[in-house]
């Protein structure tokens, strides 16, 4: 399994489904209802970004070779194992924003709390579960996909030899 | 960085800029902050009907294409649009209804606040309604023609009365489709039956309701707010007045009263003038008491009596940030809450007066008809007390104004074409005739931060009227049409065509003419009307080389306008599209198929000039149809031969 997390962002409504599901997710009872009731609120981790009338969600990409976790001075910033996403460990980050510099994707930023740093963790829990991340199960387009690397690549080649066949024919 | 406006008038766009620099949140920031906004609201595949959804429709076809009562995207864009409808219908017939009970009391009741201030168009309405008038008391016609209109809300049999005055083959036309409003508010709850969980599914049909009920605003309730305001608080004749935010003065005591109903504004209107208040007004510094509107209550009062309008829809909150505004009261529609903000960092205060529209946290000085010179002196005393508070804060005074001649109406204003003792319409269809006037347009309606502010309005009215086209303005673009200076007699000169100018200086009127308020869109159905029965344009409203715009709406009110303005066979185009595109069909059906119903349909188009050529090619097809001659003088875009 080498599954990524993939956005198509033409596809994107703007809903903020993604956004609400996250928080969900990663709420105490795992509902919105808990979420949005919770005694400390915490935000959303997915960041939907606004650029020329057109929505990107943005996700942390989960780099193989993290800067965010060579930074952290606390550990809180890690990958418990091979497979695993970076997760970040909210009781062990100091708020040093380290990795918020050196992050390529701008996706840590401050929690709730005005202290602590969030981010995404690709739903870790959930993946244990046999399910995909909250934001890709409910986009209403499927905007955003959590697919396998390899089938990824196999539907870009063939749309490339579709697109290579379509101009040779144009000459 | 807080977002520029670039097209405004000068003193919004100081104003906004102030309000960003001191951190004080206005419409525009809270548009910015809401972006992106979701798509599925804004093409309409979106249901909340009832609690087996949510449901949304993918429009990319690959997630789910019917809801989970399997209503497809059809339906719920259907659905939603004609609930847009029902608010909107539902805002200018309670509107009206209100002025029928005012009416009713201003005849029983010989202490009324309120008078019969104008017995030759009360007469007008009896004539209508079949009420005689013959030596009678003007009272007793009034009792009469009120509980008449009141009939009209809720009527259990028959049809709309007031609809009667439509042409007789619109009438007939909606008849045969089924679409002839039977009452005010029985088409209203009507939409909302049809459109509840598990009733019309079929989009067509969902639709012709929200035809009938936007009919019962437009030639029901709309038309009887206009017509019983014209009885009790005068009909307009041309005046001169000014606009935009300059005309608060530092030494005067500012009262803004913004809404929509003259109910209020006009008394306070009177009783800032109370030689006993001017007196405490000076006694306090003041020198004396200035009353200014926004929004349609501005337009209402501005055409009867020429008091200064200070801005449109998207000034109510910059107004306070003049921090010159005393006092602003507020009754009913396209208030926003956000005024409550804004207000707390200055000294102005803050007034609600309709049981109907409260702000939690604001004062309420409730309004009623029976004390309304009672309250209404409570709240300019209100407003003079407020005046020792002010604190300086804030005090950025634009002194941006422009002249303006507002106040025209169905009959005083083409009877002009007809000079002083020729009372009719002749000259105005000659005109039309003889290719000296292209046509006619209306553009009207609201503001909205999603477009930038008033650039869509200004722009849209000038390549109009460059191109003989005459331009009635009612709502908020009226109001952006006086700050920008289009409704003087001079801007024929300026901006208009040929023969606009010619009839312009012949008449001595604006190619712009300011028709009051958004009720008084109904003043522009019966213009149309007259127009028809004057004859040689043909024989309906669908015939007339004319258009209609709301070119920066936002109101479900514009919805149901525009809805009436189809219904009743008039070319209709709006700037951003109706929450309809998620519904190839519907779409379909509104912007072309509808036409061959009822002779009008919707457009859309964001861009003001090529909104304005869409408009006038309408027109030239109009022309063509009705085998009219050649324009009399070059046009700046020509019609295509």
């Amino acid at each position: 399994m080498d599954k990524i997390l993939v956005v198509r962002s033409e596809r994107c409504m703007a809903c903020k489904t993604c956004v609400l599901e996250c928080a969900a997710a990663h709420s105490e009872e795992k509902t919105l209802e808990s979420a949005v009731n919770a005694e400390e609120i915490r935000f959303p981790r997915i960041i939907l970004e606004y650029e020329e009338s057109e929505t990107f969600p943005i996700h942390c990409r989960h780099c193989k070779d993290a800067p965010c976790i060579a930074v952290c001075p606390t550990q809180a910033m890690s990958r418990p194992n091979e497979e695993s996403p970076v997760i970040l460990n909210r009781d062990k980050c100091i708020g040093c924003n380290a990795c918020i510099i050196v992050c390529p994707f701008g996706v840590i930023k401050r929690d709730s709390d005005g202290k602590t740093l969030t981010k995404c963790d690709l739903c870790y829990e959930r993946l244990e579960e046999g399910k995909d991340p909250a934001c890709a199960a409910g986009c209403p387009t499927g905007a955003i996909k959590y697919v396998e690397v390899s089938e990824l690549n196999l539907e870009k080649r063939k749309e490339s030899i579709r697109k290579y066949k379509v101009s040779l024919e144009k000459g | 960085m807080a977002k520029e406006l670039k097209f405004a008038d000068e003193a919004s766009r100081q104003l906004r800029a102030y309000a960003a620099e001191q951190n004080i949140e206005v419409v525009w920031d809270r548009y910015e902050k809401m972006q992106p906004q979701c798509g599925f609201g804004t093409m309409g595949i979106c249901c909340r009907i009832c609690t087996m959804g949510p449901c949304r429709i993918d429009p990319f076809g690959e997630g789910p294409q019917v809801g989970i009562c399997g209503a497809n995207a059809d339906t719920i864009v259907a659905r939603n649009l004609v609930r847009m409808i029902a608010g909107g219908s539902a805002a200018h017939s309670d509107h009206g209804r209100d002025i029928s009970h005012t009416l009713l009391m201003a005849a029983e009741n010989p202490d009324s606040d309120y008078k019969i201030k104008n017995e030759e168009k009360l007469k007008a309405v009896a004539k209508i309604y079949g009420v005689e008038t013959k030596d009678r008391d003007i009272k007793e016609i009034a009792k009469d023609v009120a509980r008449k209109t009141m009939e009209e809300f809720g009527r259990q049999e028959g049809t709309i009365v007031m609809a009667t005055t439509a042409p007789p083959a619109r009438q007939k036309l909606w008849r045969e489709l089924g679409i002839f409003p039977r009452s005010v508010d029985r088409e209203i709850v009507e939409i909302m039956h049809r459109t509840t969980m598990g009733v019309d599914a079929d989009y067509k049909n969902v639709i012709k309701q929200g035809m009938r009920a936007s009919l019962g605003d437009g030639w029901g309730g709309s038309m009887i707010a206009t017509e019983l305001q014209d009885v009790l608080f005068g009909i307009p004749n041309p005046i001169k007045s000014m606009a935009n935010l300059g005309i608060l003065k530092k030494e005067k005591i500012n009262l803004v009263v913004h809404g929509h109903e003259p109910v209020l504004s006009d008394i306070i209107a009177t009783v800032a003038q109370d030689k006993e208040l001017v007196e405490k007004a000076k006694a306090k510094g003041a020198d004396g008491i200035g009353v200014a509107g926004i929004c349609c209550t501005a337009n209402e009062i501005l055409m009867r009596r020429g008091i200064p309008i200070a801005g449109s829809f998207l000034q109510q909150e910059l107004a306070m940030v003049t921090g010159l505004v005393d006092l602003m009261v507020i009754d009913v529609q396209c208030l926003m809450p956000g005024l409550r903000d804004v207000a707390r960092r200055f000294h102005t205060k803050l007034i609600t007066t309709s049981p109907k529209a409260k702000i939690d946290g604001v004062e309420h000085i409730e309004f009623n008809e029976k004390d309304a010179v009672k309250i209404a002196r409570q709240i300019v005393e209100s407003a003079i007390e407020n005046f020792a508070n002010r604190n300086g804060h804030g005090i950025l005074l634009p002194e941006h104004t422009e002249k303006l001649v507002a106040g025209f109406t169905t009959e005083s204003v083409f009877q002009f074409l007809g000079g002083k003792y020729r009372s009719t319409y002749r000259p105005l269809n000659d005109a039309v005739i003889q290719g000296r006037l292209r046509g006619a347009a209306g553009v009207v309606g609201c503001s909205n931060p999603n477009t930038e502010y008033e650039e869509n309005h200004i722009t849209i009215v000038k390549e109009l009227i460059k191109n003989d086209t005459l331009v009635v303005t009612t709502g908020c673009n009226a109001i952006s049409c006086a700050k920008h200076g289009l409704l003087q007699p001079e801007t024929a000169f300026k901006y208009a065509g040929e023969g606009l100018q010619e009839i312009c200086r012949a008449v001595g009127i604006p190619p712009v003419l300011h028709l009051g308020s958004c009720v008084d869109n109904s003043r522009i159905l019966r213009v149309l009307a007259n127009v028809v029965a004057e004859g040689g344009l043909g024989n309906d409203i669908s015939d007339l080389p004319v258009a209609g715009a709301a070119p920066e709406w936002m109101s479900e009110k514009a919805v149901a306008i525009g809805m009436y303005f189809v219904a009743s066979g008039v070319y209709t185009l709006i700037n951003h599209p109706l929450p309809i595109e998620g519904s190839k069909n519907v779409y379909k059906y509104l912007t072309e198929d509808i036409e061959k119903e009822v002779g009008g349909k919707w457009a859309f188009e964001p861009d003001p000039v090529k909104a304005a050529h869409k408009m006038l090619r309408h027109i030239d097809k109009k022309r063509k149809a009705l085998r009219l001659k050649p324009m009399m003088y070059k046009q700046a875009f020509k019609p295509e031969e």
